[in-house]
């Protein structure tokens, strides 16, 4: 076979900024089979590639690669799904461009051009990685469009685990441990299954009837799924032990609560923390005007932070018509937390990033009455009305490696604090473990911020046959890295219980 | 599908529903919520629990029709089910070693504050219930505050039940007259509007006597996540959800909490006029 020494990467076809900026439709529209076709045969078939160690699921990119530059796509499917049970979720949503795709030896391979006037071959930067995110993509939406859905004879091992909570990690574990013949129950506490994928990652990123898909394959291998269950309240760990016979339980209980900043006016209303924003239109459906739930239409948003969150919270407003979109971040451009693509997104959609800033008040508007009986009645009262903002500067390196910021002083620059006016403001700072596992199951620890503790080999828990993992351990991390802790976490569950019978 | 098993029109706005939840019912406490969804369309409705019998396997809610999603959950009858019905949320009610309390009702908080009366009454505590109403005809749950309670103070706006006047009024009566006797209340709670409790919370405070609300914010999730549900208390913020929803009465932001309830209002008045529309033109 011929390899395609093309240096750049077949580029994604998206909607266009000005269109998409007004819907919910996915952004990426995704290769067509002939894009497919002709960026797998930029992938050299490494005999030690670096794209799979990068992987926190080590799929046998190689191999699936080579599928689809045959274009046989159901082949290429099959051989990723040996690895990853959510393909089409981690090839919309995952940070290739720092795990696999970081490793590509085609994104180390110079490119030389001709400078035309010493007519010598000079170097100029070096080439793009194979489009591995998108070649999954592509091959996870092909099987979903074209096989039709199976069934899988899988003879049952009559062990029972319990699963809590059917995010990524918790998906991945009970797919992992339905395939090895465990009869699996999912405890979900809200009315769907998906966890952060239905409730966090917008429909323009993430159509939902792709997480449901999932989820129905997920159904047909016999795993049990129970909305509508609190572990926790509705029905203890302990009691799924004792009680109702499951042998294991897998904690993938996610980071949902959510962490503000702590400033004056955060109360207001127009302030939301990114989960309650986010939850509201991609759970609840609020961007459609039939839905039960409200949402606020804002005219101008700021929203504070710099991660993947923050972006899907500066996108989702415009779509909902704002005007004005601001990103308020206290470090700068490079240190952004967020996805290059995201970012890139974000600006092309016409968020402004207004970097090196943080807020340290929410003013609130106080003119007029609350009272709608009074003359001077005024519905925004108690509305927040600007963001009161300070310059920072980068100083030494803290803990996590990344330069401090400090803020800037009145006396260093006298328009050190400004106010961006808004009617909405979101927070997106972070969020941390929930803390109701730890709070009604005895013998189950925490570190100091929250996080369940686990033996990093085999993602137990402090207590007996119970593991954990995902952002539950780690705080918030990403899909992937949760369905690789799910991965494991069935490997050692599968593990216990054979050593114990 | 969570069957409605029965169904009691209370008052003209307020209804009383028994939902076959039975794994609510096994663990619901005093004091805790849950949430249900009438459809797979619905918005998420947080309910104080109003009673639960193990049992029976049942969970009983009382709720006032005040917008479009109570208008609606209002259409089901009997034999209906409704698509989602989670909990129990939130924190139990602390209710063990209380000898002489106050148990103070606004309006629709009475169907809240019963099962707290109830349960303290069943405990063997002197349970002073302290209702409040705008009018006679809006009374719910007389016969069942009056078999729970050792006294029964009623109050209405306009003096058709009981004593003309707030609760406040009301409670500050019984206060002065259990003063220096060994009958004074160790804990209020008050369950009402906010502006209620607010009044109640002035009051105790003034008498150094402690008092527990229940707030009742807007939520979405009910379980943690959003933070729609903060409330400031003693200057820290708190989640109704999974901090409460009982919170130290003179702690409370009060006016925060009341402002931040007026979130949605305008939205919440157009929909409930169209759902009223709908209603009338028999759809």
């Amino acid at each position: 076979m011929a390899f395609n020494m093309r240096a750049t990467k077949n580029p994604m076809p998206t909607q266009a900024p000005e269109v998409r900026r007004h819907n919910f439709d996915e952004v990426a529209i995704g290769y067509t089979e002939e894009m497919a076709i002709d960026e797998a045969k930029r992938c050299m078939q490494c005999k030690n590639p670096g794209c799979v160690p990068g992987c926190p699921v080590h799929i046998n990119i190689p191999a699936f690669i080579a599928e689809v530059a045959e274009g046989r796509f159901e082949e290429a499917y099959q051989i990723i799904t040996q690895s990853s049970s959510l393909p089409a979720v981690c090839g919309r949503v995952c940070p290739q461009e720092s795990q696999c795709e970081k490793n590509c030896i085609r994104a180390k391979m110079p490119v030389r051009e001709k400078n035309p006037e010493t007519g010598k071959m000079e170097v100029k930067g070096m080439g793009e990685a194979v489009g591995i995110g998108r070649l999954e993509r592509f091959v996870a939406d092909y099987h979903r469009t074209h096989a039709a859905p199976t069934t899988p004879e899988i003879k049952k091992n009559g062990h029972k685990v319990a699963v809590i909570g059917s995010g990524p990690s918790g998906l991945a574990c009970a797919y992992d441990l339905a395939k090895e013949g465990y009869e699996v129950t999912i405890f979900e506490a809200l009315h769907v299954a998906g966890g952060v994928l239905m409730y966090g990652i917008p429909e323009f990123r993430l159509p939902k009837a792709i997480v449901q898909t999932e989820v129905e394959g997920l159904k047909r291998m016999g795993v049990k799924i129970l909305t509508d269950v609190v572990v926790g309240r509705s029905v203890t760990i302990d009691e799924l032990m004792s009680e109702y016979g499951f042998e294991a339980c897998f904690v993938g209980s996610g980071a949902g609560l959510p962490r503000f900043p702590g400033i004056p006016g955060e109360n207001a209303k127009g302030v939301y923390s990114a989960n309650e924003f986010l939850t509201r239109v991609n759970l609840m459906k609020a961007y459609q005007s039939s839905s039960a739930t409200p949402i606020q239409h804002a005219k101008n948003v700021v929203v504070v932070g710099g991660g993947n969150v923050a972006m899907d919270a500066l996108r989702t407003p415009l779509r909902l018509g704002a005007e004005h979109v601001t990103c308020v971040y206290r470090r700068g451009r490079e240190e952004l937390p967020a996805r290059k693509e995201e970012i890139e997104h974000a600006e092309e959609e016409g968020v402004v990033f207004d970097l090196l800033t943080n807020p340290i008040e929410v003013i609130e508007d106080r003119s007029g009455s609350p009272s709608p009986r009074a003359a001077d009645f005024n519905p925004n009262y108690g509305a927040v009305k600007a963001i009161k903002v300070q310059k920072q500067k980068l100083g030494e390196p803290d803990a996590s490696g990344r330069r401090k910021p400090v803020p800037v002083s009145p006396e260093e620059d006298p328009n050190a604090i400004y106010e961006i006016p808004c009617d909405c403001f979101i927070v997106a700072i972070g969020t941390s473990p929930n803390p109701l596992i730890k709070q009604t199951t005895p013998g189950i620890e925490t570190n100091p911020h929250g996080c369940l503790i686990v033996n990093e080999e085999t993602n137990e828990t402090t207590k007996d046959g119970v593991f954990a993992g995902g952002d539950a351990v780690t705080g918030a991390a990403t899909v992937i890295l949760a369905m690789g802790a799910g991965r494991k976490g069935a490997k050692y569950i599968d593990e216990y219980i054979k050593n114990k019978a | 599908m969570f069957k409605i098993v029965k169904k009691d029109v209370l008052n003209p706005t307020i209804t009383r529903l028994v939902v076959d939840a039975p794994f609510v019912a096994k663990k619901a406490q005093p004091g805790q919520f849950i949430i249900l969804r009438t459809t797979a369309e619905g918005e998420r409705l947080p309910f104080t629990i109003a009673g639960s019998d193990p049992e029976k396997g049942t969970v009983t809610i009382i709720y006032q029709v005040v917008g479009a999603s109570t208008l609606e959950l209002n259409q089901f009858e009997e034999g209906d089910c409704l698509a989602d019905f989670v909990g129990p949320l939130g924190k139990p009610s602390e209710l063990e070693g209380l000898k002489h309390v106050a148990i103070v009702g606004g309006g629709a908080g009475c169907a809240i504050a019963y099962p707290l009366a109830y349960k303290l009454h069943e405990l063997g505590a002197d349970v002073c219930s302290v209702a409040g109403f705008r009018s006679k005809d809006l009374v719910i749950l007389e016969e069942e505050f009056d078999a729970a309670s050792k006294k029964f103070i009623k109050m209405s706006d306009d003096g058709t039940w009981g004593e003309q006047g707030f609760v406040t009024a009301g409670l500050e009566k019984e206060i002065l007259a259990r003063q220096g006797t060994d009958e004074q209340f160790d804990e209020v709670i008050a369950i009402g509007p906010i502006i209620m409790m607010k009044n109640i919370a002035l009051l105790t405070k003034k008498y150094g006597i402690k008092t527990v609300v229940s707030m009742n914010p807007i939520m979405i999730d009910g379980t943690g996540m959003c933070g729609c549900c903060r409330v400031m208390v003693g200057g820290k913020m708190k989640f109704a959800c999974v901090d409460g929803p009982d919170f130290d009465g003179w702690e409370v932001d009060f006016d925060s909490a009341s402002e931040r309830n007026t979130m949605y209002r305008s939205w919440e008045r157009t929909k409930y006029e169209e759902g009223c529309n709908l209603l009338k033109e028999g759809k």
